[in-house]
């Protein structure tokens, strides 16, 4: 077999899983600060403020990223919900219900920082316009998921039904992104998914991209936290998990 | 740097947004690392009880 497929099939294995995340979180969650201070750096002394909102707009570099994190969170969910309901990846079901809170974590920033930027620049804290709606029906499906996996006693009937939830919720995320575009919305149009002729400066434009990579790294980090404790759980009585912890005991 | 700080009249607005994600994503990152390591604490106990009787 080809090594990378190799490689890449062996993470669907609990044992290899909770070894690779055991070996790389101290690395990764190093490389996540390391980055989210860059970034708050970059975004609080290097960019310049905004000639009409001063700076207000650097709410931005917090709102952009965590926005963009709860679709791109919610599409990750997708691909575990099919890896769950049709090639039945078990550690599948703890990805995705791990990643569930932590999506709705990135709604929730996105909501209130959305929120605060918009009393200074609308005049109001919240309108019921598309983007902001669809939105927070998003917050909902991700509240929706979790509590839906948490009510079923049995894990593997409320993996498939999470799974099936997380797949029937995902009409919300077209609708989220086009909705600036589809409907007249108090909300401004993308301005990332344009890259080519960006709409900001290129002095404003780098601390958001730092940041954007801070947030994906932040979510890595705590997806492997999550599903790090979910596998202790699930495999406490095994031999495997029993030598990993002796091994790591022996190490310190 | 005090006037940086204060950022003007939004000062409060930037300040309040950095640090409700500061407060969400520091529950984030610590609650399961936490979790985690009073299970494995929980877990070892027990393995070593077993393995005396």
């Amino acid at each position: 077999m080809n090594p990378i497929l190799k490689w890449l099939y062996q993470w669907a294995i609990p044992r290899v899983l909770f070894a690779r995340i055991e070996a790389g979180l101290p690395w990764l969650s190093a490389l996540a600060a390391v980055t989210l201070l860059l970034g708050l750096g970059l975004s609080f002394f290097y960019a310049p403020a905004d000639y009409q909102q001063g700076e207000a707009f650097r709410i931005m570099y917090v709102h952009v990223p965590a926005a963009w994190l709860s679709m791109a969170v919610y599409v990750a969910m997708a691909g575990l919900a099919l890896s769950v309901l049709v090639w039945r990846v078990e550690v599948a079901q703890y990805a995705l219900i791990s990643s569930a809170p932590i999506g709705a974590a990135f709604t929730l920033m996105a909501l209130v920082t959305g929120a605060i930027w918009g009393q200074p620049m609308w005049g109001t804290w919240w309108v019921w316009d598309a983007r902001l709606t669809s939105e927070l029906i998003l917050l909902f499906i991700y509240l929706g998921i979790y509590a839906l996996y948490e009510a079923i006693e049995d894990k593997r009937q409320a993996a498939k039904a999470a799974s099936l939830m997380t797949l029937v919720g995902l009409v919300n995320i077209p609708i989220i992104h086009y909705s600036v575009i589809w409907w007249n919305t108090l909300h401004q149009p993308p301005s990332l998914s344009k890259l080519d002729t960006p709409s900001i400066h290129i002095d404003m434009l780098i601390p958001l991209l730092v940041m954007l990579v801070a947030f994906k790294l932040l979510y890595v980090v705590w997806l492997f936290l999550r599903v790090r404790l979910v596998l202790l759980l699930a495999y406490a009585h095994s031999a495997w998990l029993g030598e990993a912890l002796a091994r790591k005991g022996e190490e310190k | 740097m005090n006037e940086f700080l204060l950022m003007g009249s939004y000062g409060v607005y930037v300040w309040s947004s950095f640090l409700f994600c500061a407060l969400v994503g520091g529950y984030q990152w610590l609650k399961p690392l936490v979790e985690y390591r009073r299970q494995r604490a929980l877990l070892r106990r027990q393995w070593r009880e077993e393995a005396l009787r």
